[in-house]
């Protein structure tokens, strides 16, 4: 049971076949097993998990047939867990209990779900390959010497290693999709403002977006029915009904029509990633697409302009790590000076300091001009890219990431780390919903395609990512490792 | 050399709100260190900020006090800032798109001309907590109850060109500030802050001299005192033959002078730019006309209705409207007595005496409108005379019985008897021969000696015009 979708969960326990303590306790017996080797998860809340699913079979018992009622899940360590440590992967955070729950995390308990624990990320979300977790990288399910991608890696291979039914995770410039890509699973980013910020610890404001890791589209859909929705608690939430996303998944494809952009079928992309991105562009031509090149002509300048914005704003978010109300603090500090530089010194790690500094700079005086200013222009150059295309086509698709996973420890140059976002950031930029579905191997690693639709346009993305996994069945691809119950 | 000196202000209010600018927590002065901070305000990981709607309204209400020009799009930025008190590490504030723009004011200066000083700009911003440095054994406390509650900052343009115009400019703001009961205004307690811009030039000259900032002012008397100081200490520094440097300095209101801060704190990129947790916050006409209809009647306008609709002069209508509370005072002793000219007399003058006495505001005045209204009807009702009258408000003060009561038990009540009245003229008829004589000689002046004999007979009691009516028979 523990392979199957949420849809086929939620069917089983409606049916009696299974009960949601049952089923918790099988992903709790597989945590304990393959944690140590995968490094999914930084907490595993056994007891409170266990006791949720108790009071998800009562209420099943009196008849509630809600979609995600105990349905075992992990929660990415960046959303604030009432009473549970959230570290967002760093040692600031280390010890850090929130005292109140996230928004999606309070509407997901709401909703009845288990929460099996809270997992591994790069620090404060900054990275392509959970490298820079203060607990370690996560490993990928498929071959443990390589990164799962991140920053939301922990929750990309707990779903992956069937360690749970299904993750929330953040997206900034690519951080749900392309560890879905890596560890062969689907990773949903609704457009920006679809889902509360609130509670979900900030590293780029203006483009963090909360979404799902599951192993299907459907399973997105069911989970963004839950996470969706204005939030008067995050002024950037959108007042904007939230529609049923499962009501329009098997919507006919006929006459869709699908943008390639040239840009990212280029220099840099594998040539077996493009031949599985290929193959599945066929599937869609005989469910009735229609396939059109398309021109982002700025799409070149997204990882410069992200590595701008996204550092500034970090720069400022991250400020409030001062050891002076939570969070680490150092050792005797001499003086306030002192324990500012020591406390964040040594609570931050390498990559996190890197990027405030970054940050700073863009934003210093005599500077913020030619940076800052500059790339928020760019960017809106990006956006309109987008919207020229949205006038042509339905959806974008391409590849989710140049190449499969990479080795732990083999990109050691942070430039060449950045390059890993090179077809995700732009969506983020833009503030578009986005998909990654596997649709292939090469050399025994899946291949994620992404599918970007227009603002708000989440319900068709997720039915055209619905209705390639109706035609193929890459998504049950599993890694062999851990492929069986214990 | 003849000097002239340029002050600008930035006089930072404490908007009376529910809540905070950014969060649902409470901003009520002196409540226990960090009663008043909730998660945001603690700024816990994930939490976020949003608008106070009262806070924004209060700003646009300000602004159409000052005919200011209100933005319909303005945006909030970060200015980024490390400090114990400053939760975020940084403080949202408004840099380029302030929600009010260009506005003025008028000031009275003291040889009974006005003046237009403008307003160039009003911004929202939060502030931020209290460090506190006693008690805690080599370490600081932090409270972070005055950390989010909303400010307004408001910056003048250098218009002002001497210490007494810079206060008469704070006053007439403060006065407008509580006439729109926005905030409380009180400087004692922050609620208002004054920061001082001050530079000096050679009488004539047009480019502006090196200004320094200066702060740490908490009162309308220190503002004066403070800029009179820098002023001279800017002068020094020019004759020594030095320059002066554009600094921050700190007013130390014992020794009276103005000291340079570190300068490691005023060295400081604060790195602007826009927040995104918010959206920038637009607002229509119909908001702006909404909030137009709440305002009350300014300051200027009720001067010059007092003048034009109560016949006072400038000066009483000035000293009377400059509070709205003692303005609200006056128009009802006005209208409960029928005598605006009496009760602007009485108002500006023994009472006013009394408040400054006990240090009072007039809403605690232990002569409430009513009260006073009552003496000056038994004025006009020949009850008492003006004399008396003074006496029995000094009774007043103590006695909260009232007026006819206190008149009464005193037996102070004016003797109106024309046989008492009679027999006193006749008495003081008999005793001053000499002057009688002058009178009837055609020395008219003498009238009000004999009447005052009368007066000081009656122990004050007796009506002064009868008396005078008698007199004047009887001695024709």
């Amino acid at each position: 049971m523990i392979e199957k979708t949420v849809a086929e969960i939620t069917a089983a326990l409606n049916a009696g076949d299974i009960s949601s303590v049952e089923l918790t306790q099988a992903y709790l017996d597989r945590i304990i097993r393959f944690n140590d080797d995968l490094n999914a998860f930084i907490t595993v809340c056994t007891d409170s998990a266990l006791s949720q699913a108790k009071k998800a079979d009562e209420k099943r018992a009196k008849g509630d047939t809600s979609p995600l009622l105990g349905i075992p899940l992990a929660h990415k360590d960046i959303f604030c867990t009432n009473g549970v440590t959230t570290s967002c992967g760093s040692r600031m955070l280390q010890n850090f209990v929130a005292p109140y729950d996230a928004t999606i995390v309070e509407k997901l308990y709401q909703a009845g779900v288990v929460m099996l624990g809270k997992t591994n990320m790069d620090e404060f979300a900054m990275g392509s390959s959970n490298e820079t977790s203060y607990f370690g990288p996560a490993k990928n399910p498929w071959d443990t010497a390589r990164v799962p991608g991140g920053s939301s890696g922990g929750s990309a291979v707990a779903v992956a290693a069937d360690l749970c039914a299904v993750a929330t995770g953040t997206d900034t410039g690519g951080s749900i999709r392309q560890p879905a890509a890596f560890c062969g699973i689907t990773g949903f980013k609704p457009s920006y403002g679809r889902v509360s910020r609130w509670g979900m610890i900030a590293f780029a404001s203006s483009l963090d977006q909360a979404g799902s890791l599951s192993k299907t589209a459907e399973d997105a859909a069911l989970m963004t029915n839950v996470m969706a929705g204005l939030d008067r608690k995050d002024s950037t939430s959108i007042d904007k009904p939230v529609e049923d996303y499962t009501a329009s998944l098997s919507n006919s494809l006929d006459g869709l029509k699908i943008g390639i952009p040239k840009q990212h079928f280029a220099e840099g992309l594998s040539s077996e990633v493009e031949q599985a991105i290929r193959e599945a562009l066929v599937e869609y031509e005989n469910l009735g697409a229609i396939i059109k090149e398309i021109d982002l002509p700025n799409n070149h300048l997204s990882v410069s302009v992200y590595y701008v914005i996204a550092p500034a704003e970090a720069s400022a978010n991250l400020s409030r790590y001062d050891g002076v109300r939570y969070g680490y603090r150092c050792e005797d500090p001499a003086d306030l000076e002192d324990m500012y530089k020591r406390t964040r010194s040594e609570g931050f790690g390498e990559e996190v300091k890197r990027r405030i500094m970054v940050g700073t700079y863009a934003l210093s005086a005599g500077f913020y001009d030619a940076y800052y200013r500059k790339a928020q222009k760019i960017r809106r150059l990006i956006k309109n890219d987008f919207v020229d295309a949205f006038k042509e086509v339905d959806v974008i698709i391409g590849p989710t990431s140049p190449h499969t996973a990479f080795e732990i420890g083999s990109k050691t140059d942070p430039v060449t780390m950045y390059l890993e976002d090179i077809y995700t950031i732009a969506v983020n930029l833009a503030g578009l919903p986005g998909i990654s579905i596997p649709v292939g191997t090469a050399e025994g690693l899946p291949v994620g395609m992404h599918i970007v639709g227009n603002d708000f346009a989440e319900a068709k993305v997720l039915n055209v990512a619905h209705l390639f996994q109706q035609q193929t069945d890459w998504h049950r691809f599993k890694p062999t490792a851990f492929e069986k119950e214990s | 050399m003849e000097w002239e000196t340029v002050i600008g202000l930035e006089v930072h209010v404490q908007l009376s709100t529910k809540s905070k600018l950014f969060s649902g927590t409470a901003s009520q002065f002196g409540a226990e260190p960090n009663t008043q901070a909730n998660i945001y305000d603690l700024a816990l990981p994930g939490v976020l900020p949003v608008l106070n709607e009262e806070a924004l309204k209060h700003a646009v209400k300000f602004g159409l006090a000052i005919n200011a020009s209100i933005s319909k799009t303005s945006v909030f930025d970060r200015k980024n800032y490390f400090y114990p008190d400053l939760p975020k590490g940084y403080q949202i504030s408004q840099l380029d798109f302030p929600t009010v723009g260009k506005g003025s004011l008028m000031i009275n200066l003291e040889d009974g001309s006005e003046k237009v000083i403008g307003v160039t700009r009003a911004h929202m911003e939060e502030d931020a907590g209290k460090s506190l440095h006693e008690d805690f054994h080599g370490m600081s406390g932090i409270d972070l109850n005055r950390a989010g509650t909303p400010l307004l900052e408001i910056v003048s343009e250098p218009d002002l060109r001497n210490a007494k115009e810079a206060v008469a400019y704070l006053k007439k703001l403060h006065s407008i500030i509580l006439y729109l009961d926005i905030s409380d205004a009180i400087m004692a307690q922050g609620s208002m802050r004054c920061d001082a811009n001050v530079s000096i030039r050679p009488k004539g000259e047009i480019e502006l001299g090196t200004r320094t900032e200066i702060k740490n002012i908490n009162s309308f008397r220190f503002v004066e005192k403070a800029i009179n100081y820098e002023v001279q200490r800017q002068q020094e520094v020019i004759q020594d033959g030095s320059r002066v440097v554009q600094e921050t300095r700190l007013y130390d209101a014992e020794l009276n002078e103005t000291r340079s801060m570190r300068s490691k704190e005023v060295a400081n990129d604060y790195r602007y730019f826009p927040e995104p947790d918010l959206l920038p916050i637009v607002i229509d006409q119909a908001f702006i006309d909404s909030i137009r209809e709440t305002l009350p009647e300014l300051p200027d306008a009720k001067k010059a209705r007092f003048v034009k609709e109560f016949g006072l002069n400038d000066y009483d209508a000035s000293v009377i409207t400059n509070n709205r509370d003692m303005a609200e005072y006056f128009e009802s002793v006005t209208r409960d007595s029928g005598d605006a000219k009496l009760a602007a007399n009485w108002i500006t003058g023994d009472l006013q005496a009394l408040l400054n006495k006990n240090n009072w505001e007039i809403t605690e005045s232990p002569i409430q409108a009513y009260r006073l209204a009552q003496l000056i009807a038994r004025i006009k009702d020949n009850t008492i005379s003006g004399k008396i009258a003074k006496r029995i408000f000094e009774g007043m003060i103590e006695d909260s019985s009232s007026v006819d009561d206190i008149i009464e038990e005193a037996g102070l009540k004016q003797v109106t008897d024309s046989g008492e009245i009679e027999k006193l003229v006749d008495e003081v008829i008999d005793n001053n021969p000499d002057q009688v004589q002058q009178f009837r000689e055609g020395k008219q002046q003498v009238l009000s000696y004999l009447v005052g004999q009368a007066m000081k007979l009656s122990r004050g009691k007796a009506n002064p015009n009868q008396v005078n009516q008698f007199l004047r028979d009887k001695l024709k």
